[in-house]
């Protein structure tokens, strides 16, 4: 199989289970709880970390989802989620229409192939033992998808598309830039064909002038090969850049969903409206006052009771500590889980 | 030697052109007392391998009338008489049979002979024996007994290693990377293991082997049991080492891509622990030849007449032969070089598999 007919073939499979509009990636309910241990040696009460909670979300296919939310909000575990890294304490996760937990374990590898996550860590997410050669292969041996010269081809045209020369093909990964190895792992990611990808903060860890590239790297391959994005970051502007829709996460709830538009135009919630009037602008008029927050991000082991949010809104009433707030979609699919701002 | 072949394990196809080069470029790394090492324990293994040829005399061979002879200094022959022979020493008389002591014969000189007999070097039948290193209280050849000792002494650590490490790393890795109840079933048996206390344990098992057995039935049954106890503490070590790796995104990547647990063990799991496992494995071969020995000391380990550096070195254990015979801590000096030398290749290994000095 050559890479074209291969995606050709892929793009047939896309069609077909794509059809009318179904979402490509669908999160029902999904909680994630790690046992963080006990809050005393000799105590018997276990804490646990509520990471991420009862989230629902909806990826349609080909659009990118960008995911925001501060370190410790539960996005990464969410990503995970959705990969099957990490298996969820409650609800479920579909694919294609399919759900995950019920699928055979062949079953699962097999649909493995098409969702594939890129890390934020272009350090550790590349075996330093493994030549690029055989980082970049490992998919398709796995998935038999080539093998002997042929696997050797698509090995280097899949970095070709990502801009690495092919004399890279015997090098360790710590001959390259942080930047380069991003690269690598998304040729990594793109060896199986994959239809879904799970953006971990791709670039948080590179250098500004270097985000764009890979930015620009990722919305050509988007549009060269219809994938599509979940786009986890903790700064709005990337997101902004390159998503059509925008989530917002705050200690394992999603707060706001909108299109990116109406999200950067019109934010409801107040953390949202927090985030944006801190992106910093070099044109003083522009800037909108800040919404300064008080105090720090609760521990996500003694979560508040009601809107999570309520101990550092400014809007905060009586009810926003007692009851948590549902998701609830308004106008034009912007959904927002507030008492006080609900959705338009 | 094994220097190079360890670290050329990940080029492909390594012609034999191309694994003399490695060898070469290995050599021209290596520190010079690594070098010392190396070269020290490829001395033994050509010992151990040879023993027949490189050995002067019969190791079992009893000279009766020379017991606890000293060692005996070779003399370079004036070029005059290099008819009868390049190298000669004064044959050793018994001079007082009570306190064993020997004085050399000057009146006579017997003369080497090289590359006769299938030996490297040994005297003529019927002539006096040249003890280069000395004599046991048996009249046998200290030399000859340490050349068929390396046999045991340098082979005892191999296997052992070989079966200790496949073990633990194998299990230990297993154990971190699946972790869960298997893990925990698997750790809870190590610590009895290593809660057994191994010196009895092992005398325990040595007191059980059948009196028939023949001495290498001996040798495999006691390295057998010395790594069936030693494999608990590596498998420990790689297993926390594999548990922190399971959580590394590489691992995650190759998950998400659907590799199998053995995949993902085998390429990328052990791999990471592998630099760690032969750094350990060669700095744990002096604990099996040192094991040896001290069976050996208590009469567990290889029987006599067979010989092994360790049961050479148990003659050595009153101080009043000591003083007398300080000539049989010779053993002793080897299994001092032979440890020593893995440690420091153990050491050399460590730095050259750290992944930031692979090379292409």
């Amino acid at each position: 199989m050559s890479p074209a007919s291969g995606s050709n073939v892929n793009a047939a499979l896309r069609a077909k289970s794509t059809a009318a509009g179904a979402p490509l990636v669908r999160a029902v309910n999904l909680s994630k709880e790690f046992p963080s241990g006990s809050d005393g040696l000799l105590s018997r009460r276990r804490l646990v970390l509520r990471a991420v909670s009862s989230v629902n979300l909806e990826i349609e296919s080909g659009e990118t989802l960008g995911l925001v939310g501060e370190s410790g909000s539960g996005k990464s575990t969410l990503g995970r989620l959705l990969l099957k890294l990490v298996e969820p304490t409650a609800g479920k996760v579909f694919f294609a229409g399919r759900e995950l937990a019920a699928l055979s374990r062949s079953d699962l590898r097999a649909l493995r192939r098409e969702m594939q996550p890129v890390f934020q860590d272009p350090y550790s997410s590349l075996n330093p033992r493994m030549k690029i050669r055989s980082i970049v292969a490992e998919g398709i041996e796995i998935h038999r998808l080539a093998r002997g010269r042929e696997k050797e081809e698509r090995v280097v045209e899949l970095l070709r598309r990502v801009g690495i020369e092919p004399d890279a093909l015997d090098r360790y990964p710590h001959e390259f830039s942080g930047g380069q190895r991003q690269r690598i792992g998304i040729a990594r990611a793109l060896a199986v064909n994959p239809r879904f990808l799970v953006l971990d903060e791709p670039v948080s860890a590179l250098d500004v002038s270097i985000q764009a590239q890979v930015v620009n790297l990722l919305q050509d391959l988007q549009a060269e090969m219809g994938l599509t994005y979940l786009f986890i970051a903790h700064d709005l502007r990337v997101v902004e850049h390159i998503s059509r829709r925008v989530a917002i996460m705050y200690l394992g709830r999603v707060v706001e969903l909108a299109d990116s538009a109406e999200l950067f135009d019109n934010p409801r919630h107040p953390y949202t409206r927090a985030l944006l009037t801190a992106i910093p602008t070099v044109d003083a008029a522009a800037r909108p006052e800040r919404l300064k927050l008080p105090g720090e991000v609760p521990s996500p082991l003694e979560p508040p009771p009601g809107c999570a949010f309520h101990p550092r809104c400014p809007y905060a009433k009586d009810i926003c500590g007692r009851v948590e707030p549902p998701l609830e979609s308004g106008k034009g699919g912007h959904a927002v889980a507030c008492h006080v701002f609900p959705a338009p | 030697m094994s220097t190079a072949r360890q670290v050329s394990v990940g080029a492909t196809g390594a012609g034999g052109t191309q694994l003399v080069q490695a060898i070469a470029r290995e050599w021209r790394l290596a520190s010079n007392p690594v070098r010392f090492s190396v070269a020290c324990l490829a001395f033994f293994y050509v010992l151990a391998a040879g023993s027949p040829v490189v050995a002067p005399y019969d190791p079992t061979y009893q000279y009766r009338a020379m017991p606890d002879c000293p060692p005996m200094a070779p003399h370079l022959s004036a070029p005059s008489r290099w008819s009868d022979g390049l190298v000669y020493f004064y044959p050793m008389r018994m001079a007082d049979p009570v306190a064993r002591r020997f004085a050399a014969d000057r009146s006579r000189r017997v003369y080497l002979h090289f590359f006769h007999n299938g030996h490297l070097f040994t005297t003529a039948a019927g002539a006096p024996p040249c003890f280069l290193l000395g004599s046991d209280g048996l009249g046998r050849d200290l030399l000859s007994r340490i050349v068929y000792g390396a046999r045991v002494s340098m082979s005892v650590g191999l296997i052992g290693v070989a079966i200790s490490f496949s073990l633990g790393i194998v299990v230990g890795a297993f154990s971190g990377y699946v972790g869960g109840l298997a893990d925990n079933l698997i750790m809870r048996w190590s610590e009895i293991e290593m809660s057994l206390p191994s010196f009895y344990f092992l005398l325990a098992l040595a007191a059980i082997i059948p009196a028939g057995m023949s001495t290498v039935e001996t040798f495999l049954m006691i390295v057998a049991i010395m790594s069936f106890i030693s494999w608990a503490g590596l498998a420990r070590v790689i297993r926390g080492m594999a548990a922190s790796v399971r959580t590394r995104p590489y691992v995650e990547a190759a998950r998400a891509l659907g590799a199998s647990r053995w995949r993902v063990l085998s390429r990328h799991v052990i791999p990471s622990v592998l630099g760690y496992a032969v750094v350990a494995a060669t700095l744990s071969i002096p604990g099996f030849i040192l094991g040896e020995s001290a069976l050996s000391l208590l009469g567990l380990g290889i029987q006599e007449p067979a010989a092994s550096w360790g049961n050479l070195l148990a003659q050595a254990q009153d101080v009043q032969s000591l003083a007398r015979y300080p000539w049989i801590l010779i053993p002793g000096a080897f299994i001092f070089l032979a440890v020593m030398s893995f440690n420091f290749l153990g050491d050399h290994l460590r730095d050259r598999l750290d992944p930031a000095n692979l090379r292409r």
